[in-house]
This record gives C-alpha cells, structure tokens and sequence, in this order.
C-alpha cells in the first residue's frame, strides 16, 4: 500500500517536472509579453526533434543538446516577436485587444510551424533510447531517464528563477512585467525585453522539448497537448507567476498520476475538470492575487 | 443624402438580396450536384461564423466553443436520428446547444477577456474526453453511425438555417438590444452602470449563437455517415469560424459571409490541389490577415473605396 502510494507521488512529482518548466516559459510568455501563446507546444515540439536529429544523425548526448536546442528555439521566438507581436503591440488600440489578436495570431503560427514540421520530418512517430534503465526508490522502481529530465527540469528552474531575482536583466523583465510604460520611461528598452521574454519563454519550451524526447515517443503533432498542459497549470499557479507555475506543474503532475493510476482514460479529463473548476472558482490561480 | 436616395438604395439592396436568394433557392434545379453539395459546406462555415460574430463580434469576447456546440448537434443527431425526423432532431440539437451554452455562459461569462477563451477552449476538450471515456470504457464502442439524408434536403436545410440566422443577426445589430452588447465590448463596466443587465444579455447572445450551430451540426451531420468523438469534438472547427470572421471583418454582417464563403472554397480548392500545403497556407493567411487586414476583407475594400470616391465627392 505505501509502496503503491510513493509509486503514484514520485511518478506524479517526475512528470510535473517538465510540466513546470514548460508553463514557467508559457506563462513568462503571457505575464511579461502578454502573448497567450497558443503556438508553445509547437517549440516544445521543434526541441524534441532538434534533439531527436542531432541524436540520430551526430550522435549527440541528448543532455548536451539542451544546450543546442534551447538557443535555436530562443533565437526563432526573438525574431518572432521583434517582426510579428511587436507590430501587432504598437498598432492594437488597448492591452484586451492586443492579447486577442497576438493569441489569433499565435494560432496562425501553430498552423505554420507544426505543417513545416511535418513536410521536414514526415508525421510518422519517432523516437530513440537513452538511459532506459531503472533506479530503485524506496522500493518503487523508476526508469533513470525520468528521474534525470525531473531533476534537469527542477536545476533549469532554479536557475531561471535566479536570473529574474538577481541580474541586471531579470530586473527588467520583472519591471516590464509590472508596468510596461513605466519600465520604458525608467531606460528599458521595452521592444527588447518584451520579445527577449518571448524568446525565454521559448527558450524553455525547446529545454522541455528535448527533456520529453528523452523519455517519450515525439510528432510534429505533439505540440498541442503540451500547450494545454501548459494553460492548466500556468492557471493552476496563476498567470504570470513563476513560481506559482512550478507548484502547479507539481500538482497536475500529481492530480495525472492519481487519476491515471486509478482510470487511465480519464486522466486527461481530469485536467480539464481541474481546470475549469478553477476557472471557476479562483481564476487568479494558487498564488494569484 | 435626400430621401428618395435613401429609399432607392434601401430598394435595390433588398431587391439584390431577394435575387440572391432567389438563386440559391433553385440552384438545385439547374447547378451541378458538385456545387449543391460546395454550397452546403459553404453554408456550414458561414452559419457557424455568423453565430460566432454575433457573439463575439460585438462584445469582443472570444469564445473558442463553437466546436462544442456543434459538436452537440452532431452527437444529437447521431443518436436521435433514425427515432425521430429530421426536423425535429434539427430542434432539439439547437435546443441541446442552447441549453449548454446557457450553463456554460452562467458559470463563465463573468471571466473576462483571455480567460474565456481559455475555459471555452478546455469546454471543447473537456466534452471530448468524457465522451471518449464513455464510448471507450463504459460502453465499449466507438463511434456512431448517422443516418444518411440525401445532398438537395441537407442544401434546402441549410439554406433555411442560414436564413434565418441572417435575419436574426440582421435584428439583433439593428435593435437596442445590439446597442447594448456593442456597448459591452467598448466598456463594459461603462454599460452595466448605464442599466444595460451585462450578465443576461451576454448569456442570452450567446446562447442565441450556440442554438445555430447546433443546428447546423444536426444537419451537417447526416453527411458523414459515421461520426465519433474526434470528428464531432474537433477543434478545428473552433479555430475556423474565429479566422474567418477576422478575415471577411466583423465591422458589417456580410463580412463573416463572405470571409467564410471564401475560406471554404479555398479549403476545397486547396485540398484537391495541395493536400500537404493547405494547412500551412492557411496558417500564413491568418497571419497576414491579422497583421495587415486588422478591419478584414470588408474594411480592406470600404478603405479603398473611400479613398476612390471620397476624392471625387472633395472635388465636386
């Protein structure tokens, strides 16, 4: 029985690694950029098969490719935003119409990005073995990979939250993310931070592509679910709050583990009843104001 | 402007709009059976759009749930059916739909702006799974089978949907009624202290909106002969209607009419021509058409025409 329940938390506590660390990037994404970016999974998606390539075709260490993968999803993210969000923020009229339409559009990129996805790497499914052999835990047994994407998601975290709390940089995002027009008058270069915001939080999504990679099967169509993923718990934690993410990257990773240990089928109907309960009730999230 | 001018413009847009639907009325006489069966999609996309903008349009809210309340009508007419005729079925899917999204519109519309967004999207998936759940687990068996009702029936069906809800959308912009959920989506707090009851008149609309595309799905239904959760559930067609209406410009009704009669047609063309590109050139025209058409279509063409005939009228 004990074994049982440490067997549902940790396996719950190792998938809401990596659900932190994509919706840290999502919801700096929407709390600074005030991109509702619907495309997010879709980088996720271009990490996991940047890695799966470097693996297949180099031969590279898939941990090593964090290191490749994560600035190549954070230069595409930054162009992005200085060419498309950026144009669109200076011609909305107010801040609801901007989040409408950048979401909008943001939708159009999915489209773009997950179809030339699949016209470079085919729809099959793909995917490649790396550390499948298993830790002992107390009694439960776990595959090592998924023990070293949850600590590498939990070190990336760390020192994501390091870099807003103590540089120079991190200040102005934290400024940009509390009043725009005022961190723009104080010296912030706003057009940079906003679109070096996006390109971070992109920069997290290629992390968390390459982390998924490494423990499951990946498709230009993956995206999507992760997006979703994402939504609910930058929800849960509410939007816009780092570490109100990572508390509910944990707790979906929990509540999916509970349910699907229980009902599998429903695991994730379970997230949505979650996340519309939530809605509902407290719409500002776990740590929200 | 005198009043004859008035009067006669009012005459002739009337006597167009009679010969349009004149002409629709009895394409079916004399069209192929490839263009009856064209339009019927056509008018799928259109009905579904126009609900949507009568919704969103106005109060600027986006709702990403058409699919669900399509989705309903589908699943309506896939197990009413062979019980019941098609005229009724057509009802209850509205009035399933209806009944939805006035739950759904109590619970949610007080969430304001990207929320409801995001809650009307998680509705869709949320109805997919538990019926995925359902089908798979506790019953055991995926998918329905639908009755078959042939092309001419489902083009005449459609034709008398979209009617009526163009003249719905047609009433509802030109009465108080559209004056206070247009006000809603300029301020919304600015219009509940003017007297305008915010929370009813949102879920109301909204529910007007849903009951069409129930309907529609009742209909459109009886095309695909089989129909199961991912079929019905799909989000697609949330995504589609919002495109289109951005793309034809919600500022004048005709605008989601004409951005969904277009879409639809570039769809079937550009699926029959390239089946692997399609997705990705839509995916660039909504990028442009939110970028570069922030009015639409409608708005692109009024600028224009403005600026041909606003010159002359200066000179003269």
């Amino acid at each position: 029985m004990i074994v049982t329940i440490l067997d549902i938390v940790i396996a719950g506590l190792l998938m809401g690694g990596i659900y932190a660390l994509i919706a840290v990037g999502f919801s700096l994404q929407y709390g600074v950029a005030r991109v509702l970016n619907v495309s997010h999974g879709e980088f996720i998606m271009l990490g996991a098969f940047i890695t799966w390539m470097l693996y297949k075709v180099v031969g590279i260490n898939p941990l090593v490719c964090l290191a490749i993968s994560g600035p190549i999803t954070l230069v595409i993210g930054f162009l992005l935003h200085r060419t498309l969000f950026t144009r669109l923020r200076s011609s909305s009229p107010s801040l609801t119409a901007f989040e409408g339409k950048s979401m909008l559009a943001s939708f159009g990129l999915l489209f773009i990005i997950q179809n030339v996805a699949i016209l470079i790497w085919g729809n099959a499914v793909k995917g490649y073995t790396y550390l499948d052999s298993s830790v002992n835990i107390g009694g439960a047994i776990f595959a090592t990979n998924r023990l070293v994407t949850a600590l590498s998601a939990l070190v990336i975290g760390v020192a994501f939250y390091i870099f807003l709390a103590r540089t120079r940089l991190g200040k102005a995002i934290r400024a940009a993310a509390q009043d725009p027009r005022t961190a723009g008058i104080m010296g912030v270069n706003i057009d940079h931070v906003l679109a070096l915001c996006f390109g971070l939080g992109a920069l997290m999504a290629g992390f968390g592509g390459t982390l998924i990679s490494m423990c499951y099967s990946i498709q230009p169509t993956m995206g999507f679910q992760y997006t979703i993923i994402a939504i609910i718990v930058v929800v849960l934690g509410g939007l816009g709050s780092i570490p109100g993410s990572f508390i509910g990257g944990f707790v979906l990773g929990l509540v999916g583990s509970i349910v699907s240990h229980w009902q599998p089928a429903l695991s994730l109907a379970a997230y949505y009843m979650l996340f519309i309960i939530l809605l509902i009730v407290k719409p500002t999230g776990i740590l929200g104001k | 402007m005198d009043i004859a001018s008035v009067v006669s413009k009012r005459a002739f847009s009337l006597g167009l709009l009679l010969l349009i639907l004149i002409l629709l009325a009895t394409s079916p006489l004399y069209a192929p059976r490839y263009t009856v069966v064209l339009l019927s999609s056509i008018f799928m996309y259109v009905v579904i759009t126009v609900s949507w903008a009568i919704f969103s349009g106005p109060t600027g809210y986006i709702s990403l749930a058409p699919a669900a309340f399509f989705g309903v009508g589908i699943y309506i007419s896939a197990m009413l059916g062979k019980a019941l005729p098609l005229p009724a079925v057509i009802g209850i899917g509205g009035l399933a739909s209806f009944c939805l999204a006035l739950f759904v519109g109590a619970l949610t519309l007080r969430l304001r702006g990207i929320y409801f967004a995001m809650f009307t999207f998680g509705l869709v998936e949320f109805i997919r799974h538990l019926l995925l759940f359902w089908e798979c687990v506790i019953s055991g068996r995926r998918g329905r089978i639908v009755v078959i009702v042939d092309n001419t029936t489902v083009y005449y069906l459609m034709l008398i949907i979209f009617s009526i809800l163009v003249l719905t959308a047609y009433l509802i912009r030109r009465s108080r009624y559209g004056l206070a959920l247009q006000s809603i989506g300029e301020y919304e707090d600015a219009a509940a202290h003017t007297g305008v009851n915010v929370t009813i008149v949102k879920i109301i609309t909204f529910a007007i909106s849903a009951t069409f595309m129930g309907a529609a799905g009742a209909v459109m239904a009886t095309k695909w002969t089989y129909i199961d959760p991912y079929i019905a559930f799909n989000p697609l067609y949330s995504f589609m209607p919002v495109l289109m209406a951005i793309f034809g410009g919600m500022g004048q009704l005709y605008g989601p009419i004409i951005g969904a009669a277009i879409f639809t047609y570039l769809e079937e063309f550009l699926i029959t021509r390239f089946p692997y590109y399609y997705m990705l050139i839509f995916g660039i025209i909504m990028v442009v058409a939110i970028l570069y058409m922030p009015e639409g279509l409608v708005g692109l063409i009024e600028k224009l025409w403005k600026r041909i005939w606003g010159v002359r009228g200066a000179n003269s």
